[in-house]
């Protein structure tokens, strides 16, 4: 029973320490060269673009649903007008960063996971490798250098849909006027919220995607062995964003408020 | 890319394929390998003289494809010496073999082609990537590597559109491409029929005799192997023909067979064929 216990962690230390590992190749591979910037701009389409549909779709209804359940509590104030300060606050500082990682881990950190480990099991890496190619550079720099810099674009674009939503709730359910909302929304935003709400995505980005890679990576034990890691990397990535998510708050709420 | 070396290649590795008859391609001496508790290589030592072939036999999990993985430096040894044209590389750093890499090929099992590529880029992976050579320049080259397999029209297609064997002969055309001094293959014909293996066979034969290529053949279908070892390729005009050595004639092609991760013979096919050992006389009926 100890042995087993003894056994997991030292599973554990093995995975932190070739994660860590990768990221410091990764770090080297995007400041040296070669770059493959064919592979990047692919990425960018792959997982930007891919991801837009399913980010306008999360955004739009969290801000309608949050627009509602705001309603309902605000009406017990009298202050149903404010719902716009609601919606602004929790969408850009919390809810549009979290939700589209988390959207994004099941689309595109799930997906990074089977590709990688289906090349892995399929010896395609190692393939890479004999024809001189540093499988870190060539297939792991693209997707994070993608990934960080799409997820905040993401993040935006959901903010924006989300408080668009929650505006025709409040419009058609709510009854509150256009420009009382967005009046509110306005106000209820202060430059630190625009901040948390621009810099965590960044981090969550480069948690998510670096987290599908090494899972892929690491991928043993054939198509079942892909299909154990594409779960892992949806596990992992979505417990890993929630934690991140936790900590960097707390930090930028020390530094910035 | 064979004698044109690559930025920061060892300069044994620049020298001219043919022109260096006196140095080793490949030096084992004394390898062990192990995977926790499980011996893989036990002290296996061989040579693997420039411009011939050895045949690896072997049960499945005797550790004859891990033998090629070291030498590519896919896997790092446990103990013991691995050479490589002279330059020691059990010990390089990943950016240190990608020079020892420019020089060898390898066909690994089932083709291991790259998916999301079509056969072209598939073959010509390695210059389009690695080289900064003219596009035109490349695909030239490609196209002679593909008329070499005979599959001269099949460049546009993806790699989901082919037989077994034309995923073999793509992953051969794609190890060639960059001209390697040595060839390593992977259990290139296992799966296939005999028809389409010997279509396999007849490309590596050629490979060995026609181009001078130096190459270690992993495999456990025996006719593949005799075939290979007893066979060999003459040009005949614009056409290449087949022609059995005799009975007798050793030819440049060795066999090495391992049991239980140690070396339990190496000789030509005609001393295989004599073999008195009960575990080779076994293996080979």
């Amino acid at each position: 029973m100890i042995g087993r216990v003894v056994e997991r962690i030292k599973a554990g230390l093995l995975e932190v320490q070739e994660y860590m590992r990768m990221l410091g190749q990764v770090v080297r591979g995007v400041v040296s060269r070669p770059l493959y910037a064919r592979d990047i701009v692919e990425q960018f389409d792959a997982i930007g673009l891919g991801s837009l549909t399913v980010v306008l779709l999360t955004g739009t209804f969290t801000g309608m649903v949050l627009a509602l359940q705001s309603g309902l509590t605000l009406d017990q104030f009298g202050a149903r007008s404010m719902v716009g300060r609601l919606v602004s606050a929790s969408m850009v500082k919390e809810l549009g960063p979290v939700l589209t990682a988390l959207m994004v881990t099941g689309r595109v950190g799930s997906g990074i996971a089977a590709e990688l480990g289906s090349m892995m099991v399929t010896d395609q890496i190692a393939a890479l490798r004999a024809l001189g190619t540093d499988p870190i550079r060539k297939l792991v720099v693209p997707r994070v250098i993608a990934g960080t810099l799409m997820v905040p674009v993401l993040t935006v674009i959901a903010d924006g849909v989300g408080m668009i939503g929650a505006d025709i709730i409040s419009r058609t359910q709510l009854k509150v006027a256009g420009s009382v909302y967005w009046n509110n929304v306005v106000a209820g935003l202060y430059m630190q919220d625009v901040w948390m709400g621009l810099i965590k995505p960044f981090i969550l980005g480069f948690v998510l995607v670096t987290i599908g890679c090494h899972v892929g990576m690491r991928t043993k034990g054939g198509t079942q062995g892909v299909g154990r890691a594409t779960t892992n990397a949806v596990v992992a990535g979505s417990v890993a964003v929630l934690v991140v998510d936790f900590l960097v708050t707390k930090v930028l709420i020390a530094l910035m408020y | 890319m064979a004698g044109t070396g690559t930025a920061g290649a060892p300069a044994a590795l620049a020298a001219p394929r043919g022109t260096d008859a006196g140095g080793d391609a490949v030096v084992f001496e004394d390898v062990c390998l192990a995977f926790d508790e499980k011996v893989i290589l036990d002290h296996v030592t061989f040579t693997l003289p420039r411009g011939t072939m050895k045949i690896i036999l072997g049960a499945s999990g005797a550790g004859k494809s891990t033998i090629l993985r070291i030498i590519l430096g896919l896997l790092k040894p446990d103990s013991g010496r691995v050479e490589v044209f002279g330059q020691r590389v059990d010990g390089m750093s990943e950016a240190q073999l990608m020079a020892v890499r420019a020089h060898v090929g390898m066909v690994f099992q089932e083709g291991a082609l790259f998916d999301s590529l079509s056969v072209r880029e598939n073959v010509g992976y390695r210059l389009f990537e690695e080289t900064r050579r003219p596009i035109a320049e490349v695909d030239a080259r490609v196209a002679e590597v593909l008329g070499y397999v005979g599959l001269d029209d099949f460049g546009d297609r993806m790699p989901s559109e082919l037989s077994g064997g034309q995923r073999r002969r793509v992953a051969i055309a794609r190890a060639m491409t960059s001209r390697p001094e040595l060839l390593l293959y992977d259990e290139p014909t296992t799966g296939l029929d005999p028809i389409t293996a010997l279509t396999v066979d007849d490309e590596a034969v050629k490979l060995r005799d026609l181009e001078g290529v130096t190459s270690i053949m992993v495999t456990h279908q025996l006719r593949d192997a005799f075939y290979i070892a007893t066979n060999r390729a003459v040009r005949d005009g614009q056409r290449v023909r087949f022609d059995p050595l005799p009975d007798d004639e050793p030819g440049s092609t060795l066999f090495l067979m391992l049991k239980n991760g140690r070396v339990a013979f190496e000789g030509s096919a005609p001393e295989l064929r004599r073999t008195r050992d009960p575990y080779l006389r076994a293996f080979l009926s």
